[in-house]
């Protein structure tokens, strides 16, 4: 049958549009009839978007003030350069150094990863083609440009890969969690580490909590975890995987806000203590 | 207690047509359609309207009221402030018949396209099985009422009429899902997907799932699961987990 369709019109399907009693759409020039402040949520989610990606770029630029003991900023973890102030692994790559640019930043060696689960994210692509793109700006208004192609061409093509993004963003929560961890052990006074509780601490572990909760309600998470099956009878293991995270997946736009805030706001924290602008409250004991 | 709101109506054919406002009183309880009919009794009895069931299920009312694709038997009128004028026109992406009626055969074209349930051999004693969660996820597509609003919405063939062609719209493609899903379905859409449904062209920015009026998650159990579908084809865990438990492909549609 689909071999038909497309031998008849060159890949597109048969016959699609029927001449009918009124072959013309509706003679309404109007771009739409909406009464509603429908501007708001794209110009908002504009706002916010550029906001994060402005305070991102330059925090990343930075190359300084990312880490105060015990905490690292999640926009430099892992530290994977040989210049981090506190490399993740012990150790790492050695220093790239650019004509224009200078030293890179450690941050723009991991800021990739999490950076492209967010831009192919499914929700993160209805928030910024309505806000960004504007097409559509909102439901039942008309797209701003005449030409659309969707996401058949590059490099809109390659969110078709969010599964692979979405592989390296767990590995990202595994590491995000050991620097949660690391942020209970504290430098003693008098040399060694002593265990404890700061602001940062909770910082760290609500950052953590939230982007688990974005990552693992993420949609290609669904569908690997048991979307793909068919007979959920003979998978209850995977059906019971898939039901828990279908129960979360509704909170996926929740969480994407929320831990792209506490992201943002984890590493201003740990910046402006590093900083010594802020003085960081800890018990230890 | 009546209160009186002015219908702002759209009149007219392929040829031309104006919105004419129509003051009517309304009363407690009723909804758009309501006062439609009472526009079309007293003051325009020439009024094109299409309807049927005035209980939602259906899919016949479809008009955009004050911009927004709805059923006019499922507004209230107490969703507006008192005095207000109402725009009500025909759902724009298809041809106009008249008034705020439309042709809508597209669909019907669409819909033929789609390749059919092609069930599994049946078990040793001749019969087919399914248990309850096999089928739960599908019955939400089961729900669709064939209105259309989600397709008059759709901005791929709203604002680009030339996708037409090349793009089936977000209630095919919750039949299709619904048809992939199936526990007991052998076929393998992904090619009439890709090359002749269009899925690539949908940016699923969600106005479908919005607009439904059965609460149908299109974008979210329909759409995005077909697209994982698809990229199951470039994901080498899943080609391995596949090879690992000897899964057998479908066949092509």
């Amino acid at each position: 049958m689909i071999g038909k369709i497309l031998k008849d019109q060159h890949g597109h399907v048969a016959g699609a549009v029927p001449a009918g009693p009124g072959a013309a759409r509706p003679p309404i020039t109007a771009a739409h009839l909406r009464k509603d402040a429908w501007w708001a949520l794209p110009l908002a989610t504009f706002v916010f978007l550029a906001s994060f990606v402005v305070y991102s770029t330059w925090a990343a630029f930075q190359n300084a003030h990312y880490f105060a003991a015990p905490y690292l900023s999640p926009f430099y973890s892992p530290c994977i350069s040989a210049s981090c102030v506190h490399a993740t692994f012990g150790g790492g790559l050695p220093d790239l150094t650019f004509p224009v640019i200078g030293l890179l930043s450690p941050a723009f060696l991991v800021l990739w990863g999490p950076g492209l689960f967010r831009l192919s994210c499914y929700y993160y692509r209805k928030a910024y083609y309505r806000s960004f793109w504007l097409a559509p700006p909102a439901c039942a208004v008309k797209d701003v440009k005449e030409g659309y192609t969707g996401e058949t061409r590059f490099p809109l093509v390659l969110w078709n890969f969010h599964r692979w993004t979405w592989y390296v963003a767990v590995l990202f929560i595994v590491v995000l969690t050991w620097d949660a961890l690391l942020a209970f052990r504290f430098p003693a006074p008098g040399g060694g580490a002593t265990w404890g509780v700061g602001v940062g601490t909770i910082v760290m572990w609500i950052n953590v909590i939230l982007l688990a909760g974005y990552t693992f309600s993420c949609h290609s998470c669904r569908h690997v975890c048991g979307g793909h099956v068919n007979e959920f009878s003979k998978a209850p293991s995977r059906y019971g995987i898939w039901s828990l995270v279908s129960r979360i997946n509704p909170q996926h736009p929740t969480f994407a806000w929320l831990s792209l805030f506490s992201v943002g706001l984890a590493d201003l924290y740990i910046r402006l203590v590093s900083m010594g602008i802020i003085r960081d409250l800890r018990i230890t004991f | 207690m009546a209160t009186t709101f002015t219908l702002r109506l759209f009149r007219g054919d392929a040829k031309g047509g104006t919105f004419r406002d129509y003051p009517v009183e309304s009363e407690e309880g009723m909804v758009v359609l309501d006062l439609v009919h009472r526009v079309q009794a007293s003051q325009a009895p020439d009024l094109a309207c299409r309807w049927n069931c005035k209980a939602g299920k259906c899919g016949s009312c479809s008009a955009e009221v004050n911009g927004q694709p709805r059923l006019m038997c499922m507004t209230r009128m107490d969703l507006f402030q008192p005095g207000e004028t109402i725009s009500i026109a025909p759902i724009r992406t298809f041809p106009i018949i008249r008034d705020l009626v439309t042709d809508v055969s597209y669909n019907y074209v669409k819909a033929k396209q789609v390749p059919p349930l092609r069930l599994k051999p049946p078990e040793a004693d001749g019969t087919y099985r399914m248990m309850q969660e096999d089928i739960d996820r599908i019955q939400e597509f089961h729900k669709c009422i064939e209105c259309f609003l989600c397709q008059d919405v759709c901005h791929v063939i709203r604002d680009h009429e030339e996708k037409k062609t090349s793009f089936a719209g977000p209630r095919f493609f919750i039949k299709i899902a619904g048809l992939d899903m199936h526990p007991l379905d052998t076929v393998d859409r992904s090619r009439f997907m890709k090359d002749a449904a269009g899925i690539g062209l949908c940016n699923i920015t969600k106005c479908c799932t919005e607009v439904c009026p059965e609460h149908i998650h299109i974008t979210d159990n329909g759409i995005i699961p077909l697209k994982e579908r698809l990229a199951d084809e470039m994901d080498p865990v899943v080609w391995l987990l596949r090879k690992f438990r000897g899964v057998k492909p479908k066949t092509n549609a």
